[in-house]
């Protein structure tokens, strides 16, 4: 079993949602990312979402983007991305780790070399935000024969046939972008979540987490009753943003909301 | 080619190029797009409605111009230009929004959005915005705001909000970022028009086609007017759009050379160029597959040149696709070397070009030497060159 399948089955059987934050590798700076990753999991954190910057985040709104930016200011790159999660893996063994980006820097490695390199920093999964399941059967399959779980995007706007087409092409889980915008965008519609959440859990048995407006501890709870997972990524940045000239607090923010989101969601 | 030329396939592949490389909240919409175009183009009442604005609001056909004194001058070939610059708005931008602002309006859409560079199809938007009475809305770097104010203007006065973008490289890559960010968000309600043969399917086959009218024309100027088909075409090449226009209809034509001139900027071996087919690698940018310039982390690379219009990283996925099967071959022309072809054509022609196309004219210096006195070179005028006054004064130490 995948350490994500463990870690989902094991929440499920403790009646508990998943907690899953998101912070770009290398923002601030590269130094900052793997003791950000521990303190994480200390404040109860289930799955790490590493984000490797790329110099075009088509998908991400401006906090995301001006992550990207930062780590790229100091050379951050996919590879020192996977050195990152591999430094993780020394002293964590049982927390998933799922790689989140662009398809362009996949591409300069190449599939199967970019497939054993994630291979040997031991990540979970890998998300590639402009690969949509038209495009992935190639790199699919060579992250799966190396164990790895493809994770695929479901939106407001995707129809039962594509949900059924996430559910045979990727594992681990399913990621719904819980509104039609970018990252970090307006206020999530609860109502509106919870019916589509409905049609996604009708075709497919993977858990789903929900990501895209969750903002604070509240948004986290209602979202949290909805999904198997609540996705936190530009609230987490824009500490990071709020503090760069001091990164011990950015640090603490980051546990103090993290903290206060996995309280409320196990209450 | 024994096989009549039939790309993309119907998933919008130009061999390993093109494709749908966008994140899932576009895929419905994209789609929805697609079968608008699949259903329009076969559509007699929408082509009519298409060519009559073709011919009364864009002013086509445009000319075939035989450049009798300047063929003269370069003792070589005889060189015929294809006026795109005498179109409604000065470029050939227009052929492609007339075509995508109908099937905006066939589509229920009452938003449209654009990204521009030079400018051009942002005012080519604006235009049919403002015909139509869509709210408009041009996405353009700001770097590209400074250097083209007097078509930022024009679409102000058109009635679209330009939207100055401040991220990355602050130009047409970034606009385009800006672009795909807003549909995503506005999905409901927005057509987005891309100005060149990239994105995602099926925008690269789309643009294409709606620009196809530019060969199709040239071709039959050229047999009326000279009596056989041209021995070679020469157009610049940013995304690609009016290079694919004229080379298009010519594509089974095997004795027509097919010649694409991309920016070099500062010079290729400088590094500051945008001439991603003469030295890029394949990547994945915008939707598609295609050469792009990238480091060897798979980040985008800031490009130069002069012509704001051709300043982009990658290039339409057709055109990489031609490249290498070998139909086409990609050349490229220095800013220096376009400012000569600039002055030559307005000097010898008095026709100002756009620094775009003044590319296709440098190359056209180089090239009609070479060849006989009997053989025939189409360039495509893709645009006028009054929108880059104050650039050409600027660099020339002129105040306005």
């Amino acid at each position: 079993m995948s350490r994500l399948a463990a870690t989902f089955a094991e929440l499920e059987k403790t009646g508990r949602k998943a907690l899953i934050p998101f912070i770009t590798a290398g923002d601030p700076s590269p130094d900052f990312t793997v003791p950000m990753m521990h303190a994480m999991v200390d404040a109860g954190v289930n799955v790490i979402e590493l984000g490797v910057p790329f110099s075009d985040p088509m998908a991400d709104g401006p906090v995301i983007q001006r992550a990207s930016e930062r780590a790229l200011a100091h050379k951050m790159s996919l590879r020192k991305t996977l050195a990152i999660a591999a430094e993780f893996r020394k002293t964590n063994q049982t927390t998933p780790v799922v790689i989140m980006g662009y398809l362009n820097p996949i591409e300069a490695m190449g599939y199967e070399a970019f497939a054993d390199a994630a291979k040997t920093a031991d990540i979970d999964g890998v998300l590639t935000v402009d690969l949509p399941p038209e495009e992935a059967a190639e790199c699919t399959a060579l992250l799966k024969a190396r164990g790895i779980d493809p994770i695929f995007l479901l939106a407001p706007n995707s129809t039962d046939e594509r949900i059924e087409k996430m559910d045979a092409l990727g594992s681990g889980y399913l990621y719904y972008v819980s509104l039609k915008g970018v990252t970090g965008a307006g206020h999530l519609n609860t109502a509106d979540v919870e019916q589509k959440l409905h049609q996604i859990k009708a075709r497919t048995n993977l858990p789903v987490g929900v990501g895209f407006g969750v903002k604070d501890a509240e948004t986290a709870k209602a979202v949290s009753a909805l999904g198997d997972g609540v996705v936190v990524g530009s609230a987490l940045i824009s500490k990071i943003e709020a503090n760069l000239d001091n990164p011990s607090q950015a640090k603490n923010e980051i546990i103090e909301l993290l903290t206060a989101m996995r309280s409320v969601m196990d209450s | 080619m024994t096989e009549k030329y039939n790309m993309p396939d119907v998933r919008g592949h130009f061999g390993p190029y093109g494709g749908l490389f966008v994140a899932e909240t576009l895929i419905p919409p994209i789609q929805e797009l697609n079968a608008a175009y699949q259903q329009y183009m076969n559509d007699p009442e929408f082509i009519a409605e298409m060519d009559a604005d073709l011919q009364y609001y864009v002013g086509r056909p445009s000319p075939l111009y035989y450049a009798e004194r300047w063929s003269r001058e370069l003792g070589g070939a005889q060189i015929y230009l294809k006026r795109e610059d005498l179109n409604h708005t000065g470029s050939h931008k227009i052929n492609n929004t007339v075509g995508q602002a109908l099937l905006a309006k066939r589509m229920g859409k009452t938003r449209i959005i654009a990204e521009t560079g030079a400018g051009q199809h942002g005012v080519a938007t604006a235009t049919v915005a403002a015909r139509l009475g869509l709210e408009c809305v041009v996405y353009m770097g700001a770097v590209d705001v400074a250097r083209q104010s007097l078509n930022v203007y024009r679409m102000k006065l058109l009635g679209a909000t330009v939207v100055a973008v401040e991220s990355g490289s602050k130009t047409l890559k970034d606009a385009l970022n800006e672009a795909l960010r807003d549909w995503v968000t506005n999905v409901d309600n927005t057509f987005y028009i891309i100005g060149t043969v990239a994105g995602p399917h099926p925008y690269p086959a789309m643009v294409r086609d709606f620009q196809a009218i530019i060969g199709r024309e040239a071709k039959q100027q050229c047999l009326a007017q000279a009596g056989r088909l041209p021995d070679a075409l020469v157009a610049c090449v940013g995304g690609g759009s009016n290079a694919i226009g004229l080379f298009y209809p010519f594509i089974d034509d095997e004795s027509v050379k097919l010649i694409g001139v991309e920016a070099a900027g500062d010079g290729v071996e400088t590094g500051r160029h945008s001439a991603p087919l003469c030295a890029g690698k394949p990547g994945v940018l915008h939707g598609n597959r295609t050469y792009l310039m990238s480091d060897e982390d798979g980040e985008v690379i800031e490009t130069h040149s002069i012509s704001a219009g051709l300043d982009y990283p990658g290039v339409g996925p057709e055109h990489a696709w031609l490249k290498d099967t070998g139909r086409a071959q990609y050349v490229n022309i220095t800013d220096t070397e376009a400012l000569e072809g600039f002055h030559a054509l307005t000097r010898m022609e008095g026709i100002i070009p756009a620094l775009e196309s003044a590319h296709a004219m440098a190359y056209t210096m180089k090239l009609a030497p070479t060849m006989r006195k009997d053989e025939i070179i189409i360039i495509n005028l893709s645009g006028r060159g009054d929108k880059d006054m104050q650039t050409m004064a600027k660099r020339e130490g002129i105040e306005l």
